[in-house]
């Protein structure tokens, strides 16, 4: 396929020509160092990620990049244009696509696009020809007379692209673009993004995913406000290439075992994956201690590919330690029954819109169990009625073997709820969230007192007490939202989205305390849209259009999706696969329906 | 705006033809935009067309300063004819409904309960007391306090009746030299609805051009579509400009929609022309727009943008303007106040407008002083909006 930018760039400028010239660039809000002075290069022909976790300084860059914020020190050029001086040019050599895509959600597909076709300068004339490739390039073709409020998140994604290469722009810039888009639509984009780069423009991906760095040929890595490596992925995952082990055959005490590997003083890092356990050793360190982690173990230890995301937290010094304080303090989870929450039938209904079409799954007592899918499936939504927040149209849910329809102030009590951003009270301080989530949960007097001074002294929060949570870093945010969400002590924790928008350092801190309290006998109901995260969990359920269409452990899951093409299939390869399958089930469900 | 920024980017990309000048096209796409965004947008229609024909309804029939057919009770105790006579005088007006009663307590309990507003009572002795040669009350009046305004009609207006009723007895009383007739210009009815909904105008037009273009704009911040559209070539006048004249022909068609109502439906006179009404809107619309704009370039919140635009836009026209209370009424510092309110100098041009005629003398400081206020709130939006993010 002709893509449509078969631009004049590569003619005129070479590949690997700089693009963007950022020198000694510095941005601060009020008091805040948004970026801390660093310099760098994008390059012509090349897909360059701008990678870092939320409130590294992306955003920020990328609106200095296409001239929406002024940097208070340093200066960046772009296609030679100072971003300053030659405002008004920057906005003609630049596409720009921010987050949330910036599109007119009531005008149509068409109509968004004649709007920034005419924005941008372009001739009428020249409209139906460059439409006519675009559409095809996005496959957006047949739903020109849609209207963009009605797409799908990775058709949004699509048109805001269609719409920030009006114009044939020699830089473009995309702000997150994948959030809230499946991985199916994901890599259609990053399809796109190839061609593109092919033909000689220069594109930034900023992205707070850190596995998505390694698809880019070039990475930017930001870091509250610093610039903590430049070039490509490779180049950063080969320094730990020679330290990334799977400790395989742990199974059942793989929880226990990344513990005690965590708390080696030559291990920097670990996580589970699957059935296994992944580690990465310190830099100069031996093998000595993990070996002999192994060998007690009854594992096998084997080498395996870097990461980027280990490498990332290796350059900031490691992450933490394996032992949960929390976890540590609590008595073990007593249950009558082995079934922690189930669900038969559940349905939900709003108007004639299905959001939960009769899903139905138990999870044991101390299972670690994720709820999985793309934006809009019905997730959030069944996630709610297990924990008596939405009542269900039909079918059962239970929490504990109570009844939610009937018993829910009974079944809440036994389950502690922490809602996606943290959701706390940023008008009060630290040590009244604690005392508020005490009382709503009917903690009295010196009960109550023991039990928030236990949770500050676990989460280490003393110096903050009297601050407000708005002003905490990120990780203690986290932190006391747990608190609050543990204070009465459930045998049932469920957690949407707890770590979306957390460095990977903080997210490893979390998975700590989940761990641990898994362990004590803790039921963890989680949503997440870090694909690597489900393989923490001992079981994943993945919704698909209100329904469960796979139900199993993330190694199984990934087992099924092996092919000639993906040997040894990640999560997102999986989820793609599973997806993928649902679809074409449905159209062969659909054709048949029509021959009969 | 930049020398030398179309050399750095000769024979580059056919991009730099765009130029960085004001430019038509942009414009239009970006009126071409606006317009289809309000035209699918359910609560534009509803801003603009269904509220102004409620409020004026409102204004209309609902709300009425005029007294009229107050219900009030007249006890008759007396049989005398001059009773029955006076009684009937009573019922023979059309300000006041009499339920007739031969005891007190029949409508005492009336009037408690709301269904009246007070009663008169004319009294057993009646014909004695009107025989006397002293001066003695001839009837009780008993009003409901709780609505001051109309209690005090009330006892006025059944003096009046009995005054009326008592001159007309003296038949022998020579005809007064002088006669005073009241006469009231513009609004010889005085009528209520007459001077207050051509001000209803004024708050259809305040809602649209402040309420309607703060939220507009405050959404495209909301939804992130501004970033979008800053990172084009368009420059801050094509965005601005290109976000007010859909709103300004929405204002100029609302307020068109409201005169036919006034003039067809409510019989409310146009005596001026409709050129002036026109002109009068559209300058009205200046610092009305100019207010929205402003609001929305410094909260960039919609939740933010309607409270602000309620109690800066919409308060103050509906109680400073003059439109329900005379300003000539208010203490001293109101008064004052009132001058930086463009909706003053509306309310009281399309009262002279729809009342008068034609009365340039008066329109034209008005038209100045909302020229004024619109050309200051502009300069000041434009000043608070950038072609960036920086605030």
């Amino acid at each position: 396929m002709n893509a449509y930018p078969a631009s004049d760039i590569t003619r005129e400028r070479g590949k690997d020509s700089p693009a963007v010239i950022i020198d000694n660039v510095a941005k601060h809000f009020a008091e805040v160092q948004a970026l801390r002075g660093f310099s760098a290069e994008i390059r012509y022909g090349r897909l360059t990620g701008l990678v870092g976790p939320d409130g590294a300084g992306k955003t920020t860059l990328m609106r200095i990049m296409t001239g929406l914020l002024v940097p208070n020190g340093g200066s960046v050029t772009l296609a030679g244009l100072d971003v300053v001086r030659d405002n008004a040019a920057i906005h003609v050599a630049s596409g720009y696509m921010p987050q949330r895509f910036g599109l007119y959600e009531d005008l149509s597909v068409v109509e968004n696009m004649r709007l920034y076709a005419r924005l941008r300068g372009m001739h009428a004339d020249q409209h139906s020809e460059i439409f006519e490739s675009l559409l095809e390039f996005t496959r957006l073709g047949p739903f020109t007379q849609r209207l963009a409020g009605k797409l799908s998140g990775g058709m949004k994604q699509k048109l805001g692209l269609a719409c920030a290469l009006m114009a044939k722009p020699e830089v473009l810039l995309l702000d997150e673009p994948s959030v809230g888009v499946d991985p199916v639509s994901r890599q259609d984009l990053w399809r796109m993004v190839q061609e593109l780069t092919d033909e000689g423009m220069a594109v930034v991906w900023s992205t707070a995913y850190l596995d998505e760095a390694e698809r880019c040929e070039s990475v930017l890595l930001l870091n509250e406000g610093k610039l903590e490596f430049d070039g490509p992925p490779q180049e950063l995952t080969d320094r730990i290439k020679q330290r990334s082990f799977r400790l395989t055959g742990v199974s059942d005490a793989r929880r226990a075992v990344l513990s005690r590997a965590l708390n080696l003083r030559t291990v920097g890092d670990g996580v589970i994956q699957g059935d296994a356990v992944r580690v990465v050793l310190r830099a100069d360190a031996g093998h000595a201690e993990i070996d002999a982690l192994a060998a007690e173990v009854g594992a096998q230890l084997e080498p395996v590919q870097p990461r980027f995301e280990d490498a990332f937290i290796d350059l900031l010094g490691g992450g933490p330690g394996g032992t949960s304080a929390l976890a540590e303090r609590m008595d073990p989870v007593k249950l009558d029954s082995d079934i922690a929450v189930s669900c038969k039938d559940l349905t939900k209904r709003f108007g004639v819109f299905t959001a939960t079409d009769s899903v139905s799954f138990e999870v044991r007592k101390g299972e670690v169990f994720g709820l999985l899918g793309p934006n809009g499936a019905g997730k959030s939504t069944t996630f709610k009625m297990l924990c008596g927040l939405l009542k269900p149209t039909s079918g059962k849910a239970h929490v504990v073997g109570l009844d939610l329809r009937h018993a829910t102030g009974a079944a809440k009590s036994q389950l502690g709820y922490m809602a996606q951003k943290f959701s706390l009270y940023g008008l009060l301080s630290v040590r009244q969230n604690l005392e508020f989530s005490a009382g709503v949960y009917g903690l009295e007097g010196a009960a109550k007192r023991e039990r928030i001074d236990e949770m500050i002294e676990t989460f280490d929060l003393t110096r903050y007490l009297a601050t407000s949570p708005d002003s905490l870093p990120l990780g203690y945010k986290q932190r006391l939202a747990l608190a609050c969400s543990l204070m009465h002590g459930p045998p049932v924790l469920f957690l949407d989205e707890p770590t979306s928008g957390v460095d990977p350092i903080t997210r490893r801190e979390f998975w700590t305390h989940i761990n641990g309290l898994a362990r004590k006998g803790v039921t963890v109901m989680v949503t997440t849209h870090f694909m690597d995260e489900a393989e923490y969990c001992d079981r994943v359920a993945l919704m698909y259009r209100a329904k469960l269409i796979a139900l199993d452990t993330p190694d199984a899951l990934k087992r099924d999706s092996r092919s000639d093409e993906h040997p040894d299939p990640t999560m997102e390869d999986a989820f793609i696969h599973l997806v993928e399958s649902a679809d074409l089930e449905d159209e062969t469900r659909a054709s048949t329906k029509v021959a009969a | 705006m930049n020398g030398n920024v179309e050399q750095v980017r000769e024979g580059m990309a056919p991009a730099g033809r765009a130029s960085h000048k004001f430019d038509w096209r942009r414009l239009l796409a970006l009126v071409r935009k606006e317009s289809l965004q309000a035209i699918r947008d359910p609560s534009t229609i509803l801003i603009a067309f269904v509220m102004p024909v409620v409020l004026l309804f409102l204004f209309a029939y609902a709300v009425s300063l005029d007294v009229r057919e107050v219900r009030i009770g007249v006890v008759l105790e007396s049989d005398a004819a001059s009773a029955q006579s006076l009684a009937a005088a009573f019922a023979g007006t059309r300000y006041l409904k009499v339920t007739p009663a031969r005891d007190r307590r029949e409508v005492a309990e009336q009037v408690v309960s709301g269904k009246l507003r007070g009663f008169v009572v004319i009294p057993q002795d009646f014909e004695r007391r009107l025989a006397s040669p002293v001066a003695q009350p001839l009837v009780q009046v008993i009003t409901d306090g709780s609505q001051p305004n109309t209690a005090n009609f009330v006892a006025n207006y059944a003096q009046g009746v009995v005054q009326s009723w008592a001159a007309g007895r003296r038949v022998s009383a020579p005809p007064a030299a002088i006669q005073l007739e009241p006469r009231y210009w513009f609004n010889a009815e005085l009528e209520s609805r007459r001077a207050l909904v051509p001000g209803a105008i004024a708050i259809v037009m305040t809602i649209i051009g402040t309420m309607l273009t703060a939220l507009v704009v405050a959404r495209e911040w909301e939804r992130g579509t501004m970033e979008a559209i800053l990172s084009t070539p368009a420059s801050v006048a094509e965005i601005l400009i290109g976000k007010l004249l859909p709103y300004f022909i929405l204002g100029m068609l609302a307020t068109l929609a409201s005169a036919a109502l006034a003039i067809f439906v409510f019989d409310v006179p146009l005596r001026g022309s409709l050129l002036a009404l026109l002109t009068l809107s559209a300058v009205f619309l200046i610092p009305a727009l100019g207010q929205g704009l402003l609001i929305s370039a410094v909260t960039k919140n919609q939740f933010l943008a309607s409270q602000i635009a309620l109690f800066s836009g919409f308060l103050p026209s509906f109680l400073l303007s003059g439109f329900l209370f005379e300003i000539d009424a208010m203490p001293a510092p109101i008064q004052a106040i009132t001058y930086l309110i463009p909706a003053r100098y509306f309310v009281s041009s399309l009262q002279t407008v729809f009342l008068a005629g034609d009365v340039w003398a008066v329109f034209l400081p008005n038209l100045a002083a909302m020229a004024a206020i619109g050309v200051f709130f502009f300069v000041i939006a434009k000043r608070k909006t950038r072609k960036n993010l920086e605030s």
